[in-house]
C-alpha cells in the first residue's frame, strides 16, 4: 500500500472545499453513516463523554513498548509494530492468517485535548487511549438570567 | 516480514447458522496461524479483548471448538463519534485428526491471542528411518 504524508488542509484551499463537499453529498446519501473507512491499519473508534475522547483500536500481541502514541495539533498519532510470533525453524504451516508488519495511523481529534493529560493503557490486545478535553471544549451550562 | 507496512483487513463475521451464541451483538472469525513441529500442532488465534477466563475451548468427536467472549470496553456514558470496527466475540471450528492426543491439550491467553498447543500421540511422532546399504 502507498504510504501518503497526511497533509493540513490549508484554510479554504479550492480542493479542500470540494472535498467537503463530496463528504457532504455522499452523507446526505447515507444518512446516519461515519465517514468513509480509512482502510489503514488499525481500525479505530473514537468515543467521547463529558470530560474526555476515547480512542480504541484493537491491536492483539503488540507490545506496549513497540507503541508510539502522540498528540501533535489536534491529530493522535499511533505508530508502531506487531512482530511475527517467534516460532521455531522447524515448524511447517498449515495457515497463515495473522499479520505483522509496522503501522503508523492518524486521526484528526474533534475538539481540543490537554495534550499533557493524554494516557495511553494495552489491555488483552486492546488500546485505549484516554484524552482529556481542554477546559475550553468542555461542556458548559450557561444559565440564562430573566432580567 | 520485515519492513512490512500492515494492511487493514475488515472483520469477518461468523454466517448465522454456525453456532449461534445466545449473546446479541456479531461474532467474528478470529484471524488463525496454524503450524506444526515434531511434536505437535500449534494454534495462534488473534482475538483481542478477550480476557482468559472467557475463552472457552471445546472439544468432542474431534472438533474442536473455540469461544472466546468480549466485554464491551466502553463506558457507558460514552457516545460514539467515529467507528471503523465493531465489538463483538470470536467463534471457530476445527476439525483434528487422530494423530492429537487430546487429553494434553493446553491453551494460554497473552495480549489478545490464544495459543493452543495439541501435542502429538507418541505414535506419530516422526521415526528417522535409517537406509542400510545393502
Amino acid at each position: 500500500m502507498a504510504i501518503v504524508q497526511w497533509q493540513a488542509p490549508r484554510e479554504g484551499s479550492e480542493i479542500d472545499r470540494l472535498r467537503q463537499e463530496v463528504d457532504r453529498l455522499f452523507n446526505s446519501f447515507l444518512p446516519g453513516t461515519e465517514p468513509f473507512f480509512s482502510r489503514v491499519y488499525p481500525a479505530l473508534n473514537l468515543t467521547e463523554d463529558a470530560d474526555n475522547f476515547y480512542v480504541r483500536a484493537e491491536l492483539p500481541g503488540v507490545k506496549p513498548e513497540n507503541l508510539d502514541i502522540s498528540v501533535v495539533e489536534g491529530r493522535l498519532l499511533i505508530r508502531g509494530e506487531r512482530k511475527a510470533s517467534t516460532e521455531s525453524p522447524e515448524a511447517n504451516y498449515h495457515r497463515r492468517e495473522r499479520e505483522a508488519g509496522f503501522f503508523r495511523r492518524t486521526i484528526a481529534l474533534p475538539a481540543r485535548v490537554a495534550g499533557d493529560k493524554v494516557s495511553a493503557s494495552m489491555k488483552n490486545g486492546v488500546l485505549n487511549v484516554s484524552l482529556p478535553k481542554a477546559e475550553e471544549a468542555k461542556p458548559r451550562k450557561i444559565t440564562v438570567k430573566a432580567t | 516480514m520485515k519492513d512490512r507496512e500492515m494492511e487493514l483487513k475488515e472483520k469477518k463475521e461468523v454466517k448465522k447458522a454456525a453456532g449461534e451464541g445466545t449473546r446479541p451483538g456479531p461474532v467474528f472469525i478470529p484471524a488463525v496461524d496454524i503450524l506444526e513441529n515434531a511434536n505437535e500442532l500449534i494454534v495462534l488465534a488473534d482475538m483481542p479483548g478477550v480476557e482468559s477466563k472467557n475463552v472457552d475451548i471445546d472439544l468432542r468427536d474431534n472438533q474442536l471448538t473455540i469461544t472466546g467472549k468480549v466485554d464491551a470496553a466502553e463506558g457507558e456514558k460514552e457516545v460514539s463519534l467515529y467507528k471503523e470496527f465493531n465489538w463483538g466475540d470470536y467463534f471457530r471450528q476445527f476439525t483434528l485428526s487422530d494423530v492429537i492426543d487430546q487429553g494434553k491439550i493446553t491453551a494460554k491467553m497473552e495480549d489478545g491471542i490464544l495459543r493452543l498447543t495439541l501435542p502429538k500421540v507418541e505414535k506419530v511422532k516422526p521415526q528417522k528411518i535409517k537406509v542400510t546399504a545393502t
